[in-house]
């Protein structure tokens, strides 16, 4: 089985009804409850709960720092690739817009990589879009292999792969992967999804199966909040990550749900996604799901990411760029999409000491992996 | 030996004597400073680290620097081990960076509940053990698992009264008490412990130690908390030493009523 079976079984304009229909009593019954349901959840990201952000704000850091303590981890984006086959309307990499396409040798990626390491980033995220020609299995074993030396944690957020290949590369020294879904919404994952094999939208969806499968320690998934309509697609996600958690109980599950960012081609966001919207839904997420990673992209303006850090968030990426070569050249030019938050990873530290949190690079081992 | 180690109540760990029954953990810590502040306040003299969190084989890393300077027993843990082979792989290269070999053993395969596999965790004990560590395994309140690991030959047996950073003090009482009634090495009860009152209750029953984390570190003042657990600790194995009076169904006179028939 997977998430596809029960995907299958869920039926979207239902699940929006509820949640759309849930009122005060629905909200202050959940918050008041140790151990959530499902439906409870659908409360908690009811507009009805926009009325309680303070209350689902106090649970949810309260909850967050028993967990997870006065602790954020901090990682940071390799793109390797801007190679993209497929067509997404929101993205920089859509092959139909006409940018310099650049893909980094093996030596390119690792100097992009030392220049992370010098800045005291240990846990990378290799990305590329859909690029199997030149991001191929054998590129991202030895880049694996040979980062391992240096970074405790190395995890994918490329195109989705087989459980085989997910496997080979994880003996190589990966242990996680990242893979949005952008949205649950089928209808309209086709409208935004024009070419290329992300139009499969079950292939994508079974992604994190195969990666459980394929024993990675590390799953991550995600929306692109301004898709389709932010609250039914939470309350997808959050089915997704519970779904996950049970069934792969050896990976740890986290979530991302950014808002979509202006990027090449000019696309606009098909809904609005306020800041308060945002911190609901991390509270919700963080309230209904205790143990999961939520993480905090640089999409976000650095006041705002501030602000969020208390309410449930556990990773952050710092100093990103999202563009292949980025680090070495200092530029974002071709990038996926903006980055908001250009800090640092020493200024991104500065701002968690002075919140109160400790700035965590390592949080894994190498040595796990043989 | 200092004069804290002189006094004759020590806990004797694979010969090695330690006057402090309080052990802490470094994680969930807002800062390097409020971590070594909540030690140095807890006058805990072993200190466990996981090896996850730290980069052994540098020297600057911060956690392993600050700690450099504190006259205690660093105990590398195996937080994040999924199975005995990569416990046993972490152990080795904390050894060969340098580390004591001394070792917490944590078998965790579920992030979440951070709960110890008892199978994964003998084996790795049973191969620690026989390369010379001395090994501390975090286990279930299960006192058969706990003669097994004995048998096997490891230093302390520490089961954890609940589910770590749950703070829920104590609810393995009747296991931990079996544990503690057949041990022949030290008993530590880790994890679950939210409040002093917890580490006096644990020592009132006759544990040997504590060792306690996420309370101490993500309270407001995680130094005045340490310091408090110091307290609990001293205080309930004081009162475990100096014989807890057993409890009654009902009240009993301190002056028998039957003392008539003395006079």
């Amino acid at each position: 089985m997977t998430f596809s079976d029960v995907f299958k079984t869920l039926d979207r304009s239902e699940i929006e009804e509820t949640l759309y229909k849930k009122d005060t009593n629905d909200v202050k019954s959940a918050i008041a409850k140790t151990k959530l349901t499902y439906d409870d959840f659908l409360a908690l990201i009811s507009p009805a709960a926009e009325a309680h952000i303070d209350e689902m704000a106090k649970r949810a850091n309260s909850i967050v720092k028993r967990r997870f303590g006065n602790v954020i981890n901090l990682y940071a984006p390799l793109y390797v690739s801007n190679e993209c086959t497929n067509s997404c309307v929101y993205c920089g990499f859509n092959v139909n817009n006409k940018i310099k396409r650049v893909s980094l040798t093996i030596d390119e990626a690792l100097k992009e990589a030392d220049i992370l390491y010098n800045h005291g980033i240990r846990d990378i995220l290799l990305v590329s879009g859909e690029a199997p020609k030149t991001v191929t299995i054998p590129y991202l074993k030895e880049l694996t292999q040979r980062l391992h030396r240096k970074f405790a944690s190395i995890a994918l957020e490329i195109y989705p792969l087989s459980a085989d290949d997910y496997r080979q590369i994880a003996r190589a020294g990966c242990d996680g992967l990242t893979i949005y879904q952008e949205s649950y919404d089928g209808e309209l994952y086709e409208k935004v999804h024009l070419k290329g094999r992300k139009r499969d939208f079950f292939y994508r969806l079974e992604t994190p199966d195969r990666g459980g499968a394929a024993g990675l320690r590390r799953l991550g998934i995600g929306i692109l909040m301004g898709l389709s309509d932010w609250r039914t697609d939470c309350a997808f996600l959050a089915k997704h990550a519970a779904y996950l958690t049970k069934k792969y109980w050896r990976s740890k599950i986290s979530v991302s749900f950014p808002r979509l960012r202006p990027a090449f081609g000019g696309f606009e966001p098909l809904c609005d996604v306020t800041d308060a919207n945002l911190v609901q839904v991390i509270t919700a997420l963080r309230i209904y799901l205790n143990d999961i990673g939520i993480v905090l992209s640089t999409r976000e303006k650095p006041a705002l990411r501030d602000s969020l850090v208390p309410l449930g968030i556990t990773q952050m990426s710092a100093g990103s760029k999202t563009t292949p070569g980025g680090y070495v050249t200092d530029t974002n030019s071709c990038e996926q999409f903006a980055v908001e938050d250009t800090r640092s990873p020493a200024d991104v530290c500065r701002m968690l000491s002075r919140l109160g949190y400790d700035p965590v690079f390592k949080d894994w081992d190498a040595g796990f992996i043989r | 030996m200092t004069a804290k180690q002189q006094s004759d109540d020590n806990i004797i760990i694979n010969g090695r004597e330690f006057s402090s029954r309080l052990f802490v953990g470094t994680g969930k810590f807002s800062s390097v400073q409020s971590m070594v502040g909540a030690i140095k306040a807890s006058g805990a003299e072993i200190v466990t680290v996981a090896l996850r969190r730290v980069d052994i084989d540098n020297p600057v890393d911060d956690i392993i620097s600050a700690l450099g300077g504190l006259d205690i027993l660093i105990l590398p843990n195996t937080s994040g081990a999924r199975n005995a082979d990569e416990a046993v792989r972490l152990a080795r290269l904390a050894r060969a960076a340098g580390c004591e070999p001394w070792i917490k053993l944590e078998v965790t395969p579920d992030p979440n509940y951070l709960l110890p596999d008892p199978i994964e965790t003998l084996k790795a004990a049973k191969i620690l053990v026989k390369d010379g560590f001395t090994v501390m395994p975090y286990i279930n309140a299960d006192p058969i698992l706990a003669k097994r690991l004995q048998d096997a030959g490891v230093h302390t047996v520490m089961p954890l009264g609940s589910p770590i950073g749950s703070n829920q003090g104590l609810r393995t009482k009747d296991s931990i008490r079996i544990i503690i009634e057949q041990a022949e090495v030290p008993v530590v009860v880790d994890a679950g412990l939210g409040a002093a009152s917890h580490a006096a209750q644990a020592m009132e029953l006759g544990a040997d130690a504590v060792l306690v984390n996420t309370a101490i570190a993500v309270s407001k003042n995680p130094a005045m908390m340490a310091h408090s657990f110091m307290l609990g600790t001293i205080a309930g194995r004081e009162a475990f030493l100096a014989g807890i009076p057993s409890k009654r169904e009902t009240a009993e006179a301190s002056s028998p009523l039957t003392g008539f028939l003395r006079e």
